[in-house]
C-alpha cells in the first residue's frame, strides 16, 4: 500500500500556476509516474487553478485555493478549490471553445484538456460560493517504486 | 536552461527577455522579424501567467514593425495548456486578417498533445524543422 495525502492553501496569483504544478510534481514523484503521466498531471492542475484565478477570483489575488491531494495504490485524486464567484451553468462551460472570457483570449478548452487528461473528472459549481474541481488518475503501478516505497515504511 | 540560437541570417533581433526568476517559473522569449516574418522562440513553460507577458510583448513588436506571417518555434518548450493555444489561436486571428500564415516548428510530444487536442492543427501548419519553412510559405502565397 502506498497512502500518502497533502493539503495545501495558496493566494490567487498567476505565479502560482506553476507552484501548483511543482507541487503536484513532487507529491507523484515517489511513485515514479511516465513523462506523460506527471505532464497530464501537471496539465489538469495548472487548468484547474488558472480557472480558479481568472473565473473564480477575477484576477482579485486576495482570493483563496485550496489544492488537496491524494494517492492510494497508484490512484491520484485531487481537488481544486476556490471560493469565488462559482459557475452559473457547468454544462454549458463544459462545452468546448466555450468561453466567457473571449476578449482575454481564452481558449474555452480548459474543461475539455481536463477531461481527456483524467479518468474521472467533476466539476461543483455554486454561484457566489465557489467552485470545486476533483479528479481521479489512476497511474501505471511501477513494481520497482512500490518496493522502494514499502521498505522506507519499515 | 540552455538556448540554442536561430539557424536563421537575421537581419535584426528585435529583443530577448526572460520573465520571471528560477528556472522553474519562467519562460524565455526570443523574438526576430526578418522579411516580415515574426519569430517567436520560447523555451521553458507557457502558462496563464507567463502568456499574459508574451501576449504584450507581441503586440508591440506587431504594432511597431510589419508582421505578415508567424513562426513559433516550440522545440525547447516544455509545458503549455489551454492559455498558450488561447495565444496562437489569438495570433492567428491578427494574421489571417492580412492572409498570412502561422506556423508551429518541432513540437515535444506532450506539447503536441495539448495542441491536436485543441484542434489548432487543423488551421496551423506544423513543420519538424526550419528547412521546411519556405516550402510552407510557397504554398500559402
Amino acid at each position: 500500500m502506498m497512502n500518502n495525502e497533502i493539503e495545501l492553501q495558496f493566494p490567487a496569483k498567476s505565479v502560482n500556476e506553476s507552484f501548483a504544478r511543482l507541487v503536484i510534481m513532487g507529491f507523484v514523484a515517489p511513485v515514479d509516474p511516465s513523462a506523460q503521466e506527471v505532464t497530464e498531471i501537471k496539465t489538469v492542475v495548472s487548468e484547474a487553478v488558472t480557472n480558479a484565478i481568472i473565473h473564480g477570483y477575477e484576477n482579485n489575488e486576495e482570493g483563496i485555493i485550496d489544492l488537496k491531494a491524494s494517492l492510494e495504490d497508484f490512484k491520484l485524486s485531487v481537488t481544486i478549490k476556490d471560493y469565488g464567484m462559482g459557475i452559473e451553468n457547468v454544462e454549458l462551460a463544459k462545452q468546448p471553445l466555450y468561453t466567457t472570457k473571449e476578449a482575454e483570449e481564452r481558449s474555452g478548452l480548459g474543461f475539455m484538456i481536463m477531461e481527456s487528461f483524467t479518468d474521472k473528472f467533476e466539476v461543483i459549481s455554486v454561484p457566489g460560493v465557489g467552485t470545486t474541481v476533483t479528479f481521479e488518475k489512476q497511474l501505471l503501478i511501477n513494481p520497482s517504486a512500490q518496493e522502494a516505497f514499502n521498505s522506507n515504511e519499515d | 536552461m540552455s538556448r540554442k540560437s536561430y539557424v536563421f541570417n537575421l537581419s535584426f533581433k528585435i529583443e530577448s527577455i526572460r520573465f520571471g526568476k528560477g528556472k522553474y517559473m519562467s519562460i524565455s522569449v526570443s523574438l526576430y522579424v526578418e522579411n516580415q516574418v515574426l519569430f517567436v522562440n520560447l523555451t521553458g513553460e507557457l502558462d496563464h501567467h507567463t502568456s499574459e507577458q508574451l501576449r504584450s510583448r507581441l503586440n508591440a513588436v506587431m504594432s511597431e514593425s510589419k508582421v505578415k506571417h508567424i513562426i513559433f518555434n516550440l522545440k525547447h518548450l516544455d509545458f503549455m495548456d489551454s492559455s498558450g493555444i488561447g495565444i496562437i489561436l489569438g495570433r492567428y486571428n491578427q494574421i489571417k486578417a492580412g492572409n498570412g500564415s502561422v506556423m508551429v516548428i518541432g513540437m515535444k510530444p506532450l506539447v503536441k498533445k495539448v495542441f491536436e487536442l485543441s484542434g489548432l492543427s487543423q488551421i496551423i501548419s506544423v513543420i519538424e524543422d526550419e528547412s521546411q519553412i519556405n516550402e510552407v510559405m510557397r504554398g500559402s502565397a
